[in-house]
């Protein structure tokens, strides 16, 4: 199996400067790496810095240490030194992701959500809201609800927006923050059979799942991230 | 779009499109007297870029975004623009002449006060109109169609086109303004507050039609802000400002989700959660 993405040695601790400057150690010596057509799953109790790892493989959280290297257009990159350019160009055509709560964006409809990453590829319009209907109805999201801002859908319907904006393009990579944390087990299903589907097409995903089902469902291995943890101490 | 065309017949040759900075600024400082305006500020702008200049008032933010918009002349530093031609030229080495000229076809200028980027009493097919005609257009019937099509796209009506913008709302004051930056197809638009002084429903509206805008468009902005929402939703980058330096630079949501500097976190934790 092809590795795509290797972690080494990664560290993050928060200063809180509100707070007297103040040092949070959340994880070091983070290391790990993901296969093509493989599923690894971050394990380990809440807070243990599980959504921290995930959001630096996305350049969110800055890295205080350490190299995430992925391989993006054919070459490997450091998204831990990369610069913001890059990140964008990473994000929009090597890792995608899937965010525990949709950030909804006042007056774009569920479709442009959904759609958003591919028209960012330079997909036309259309076409990319075609691939989002698509989605939208494996999801089973009442079809009354797709051409509305998601910002009043129910916690359930806002995670199936973002999912299907997550797993609409063919990103190599994909990182998934408690993607079925708010739904019920049948779209549950559904989700289970979209991570197959990715793996058959050779992404490499990483995710949180707390749902165990789940979990074993989709799980090729799993990181125990307690390992990484730093200096519980001063938590 | 032929600058598109362009990039697909290098791609075909196989040749990477030369994607350069659009505008790189350099030790820009202002001083008035002994107080410090903006000191030492430098960063690059890419071509269809978005970049938020954050910072509570006072920090510095409007000098720079005039220093940098060739609106004030700074004490030091420089700023070079990358001309349609590929021309690199310093922006304080031009004439007033060349200058004006930029500001008028390849630049926009967005105010925060509309009254500032308007004139109130022509009608608003007039003020879009105006900047067509400073470029050169004299065909009174395209223009006329251009200022039409130009407040359909900013979500005017047609039937508006003879009414002079003092007889408009704040929210269509603003969008008018932008229609009339936006008629020659700048490629670098500045923006100051954009959406300050407007109620919130309207400024939704405006930063939904911002950033369908600035994406179709391709643009490259400048925009100052007080406001990090308004960052968020409309920036790529940005740079955080206090008494007049740059306190802490990056990735948009890298910078609102995991601040570093003392004062970006202070900025970050003020936000009040609806």
């Amino acid at each position: 199996m092809i590795t795509l993405l290797v972690a080494s040695e990664v560290k993050k601790t928060f200063i809180m400067h509100m707070r007297g400057g103040v040092e949070l150690p959340v994880v070091a010596n983070v290391s790990f790496s993901l296969k093509a057509g493989s599923c690894a799953v971050l394990g380990g109790p809440s807070g243990v810095g599980k959504s921290s790892i995930l959001k630096m493989l996305y350049g969110n959280y800055g890295c205080d240490g350490g190299q995430i290297l992925v391989e993006h257009h054919g070459r490997h990159v450091d998204i831990a030194s990369a610069s913001p350019r890059l990140v964008l160009e990473i994000r929009r055509d090597t890792i995608g992701y899937v965010s525990q709560f949709l950030r909804a964006v006042p007056r774009v409809s569920a479709l442009d959500v959904a759609a958003e990453p591919l028209m960012i590829r330079g997909v036309e319009r259309e076409a990319a809201h075609q691939q989002a209907r698509d989605l939208f109805a494996e999801l089973n999201l009442p079809e009354k609800l797709w051409s509305l801002p998601p910002a009043t859908f129910s916690g359930g319907e806002q995670q199936r927006v973002n999912i299907a904006r997550g797993f609409i393009t063919d990103h190599p990579v994909l990182l998934l923050d408690e993607p079925t944390a708010s739904l019920d087990a049948a779209n549950r299903e559904v989700v289970i059979g979209l991570i197959a589907r990715k793996k058959a097409e050779g992404v490499a995903l990483l995710g949180i799942f707390h749902d165990l089902d789940v979990r074993n469902a989709v799980a090729d291995h799993v990181i125990d991230v307690s390992a990484f943890a730093a200096g519980k101490a001063a938590a | 779009m032929s600058h598109s065309s362009t990039l697909e017949a290098l791609a075909a040759a196989g040749i990477p499109a030369p994607v350069k900075p659009l505008l790189t600024v350099e030790g820009l400082t202002r001083v008035y007297g002994k107080r410090i305006g903006c000191a030492d500020v430098s960063f690059e702008l890419w071509p269809g870029e978005v970049l938020a200049i954050v910072g509570e008032s006072g920090s510095g933010k409007t000098t720079l975004l005039n220093c940098i918009s060739s609106r004030l002349t700074p004490t030091c530093g420089t700023v070079h623009y990358r001309m349609r031609d590929g021309a690199i030229s310093e922006i304080y080495k031009m004439t007033e002449a060349e200058r004006r000229h930029l500001m008028r076809t390849d630049w926009g200028f967005v105010h925060q006060n509309p009254i500032d980027g308007l004139r109130m009493t022509v009608s608003a097919g007039a003020n879009v109109g105006e900047r067509l005609m400073a470029v050169g257009n004299r065909h009174y019937g395209n223009i006329r169609g251009a200022a039409i099509e130009w407040l359909a796209r900013v979500e005017i009506d047609e039937d508006r086109v003879d009414d002079q913008p003092r007889t408009f709302s704040g929210g269509m004051r603003q969008r008018l303004q932008i229609a009339r930056n936006l008629v020659t197809e700048p490629r670098l638009v500045f923006m100051d507050e954009p959406t300050g002084g407007l109620d919130v429903s309207v400024q939704a509206r405006l930063l939904d039609l911002l950033r369908g805008l600035v994406s179709d468009l391709g643009l490259a902005v400048v925009v100052v802000t007080h406001d990090l929402a308004v960052a968020r939703l409309l920036s790529d980058r940005m740079i955080v400002m206090k008494e007049g330096r740059v306190i802490e630079a990056g990735l948009t949501d890298r910078v609102l989700d995991d601040p570093r500097a003392p004062y970006t976190q202070l900025l970050v934790s003020s936000i009040l959660q609806v």
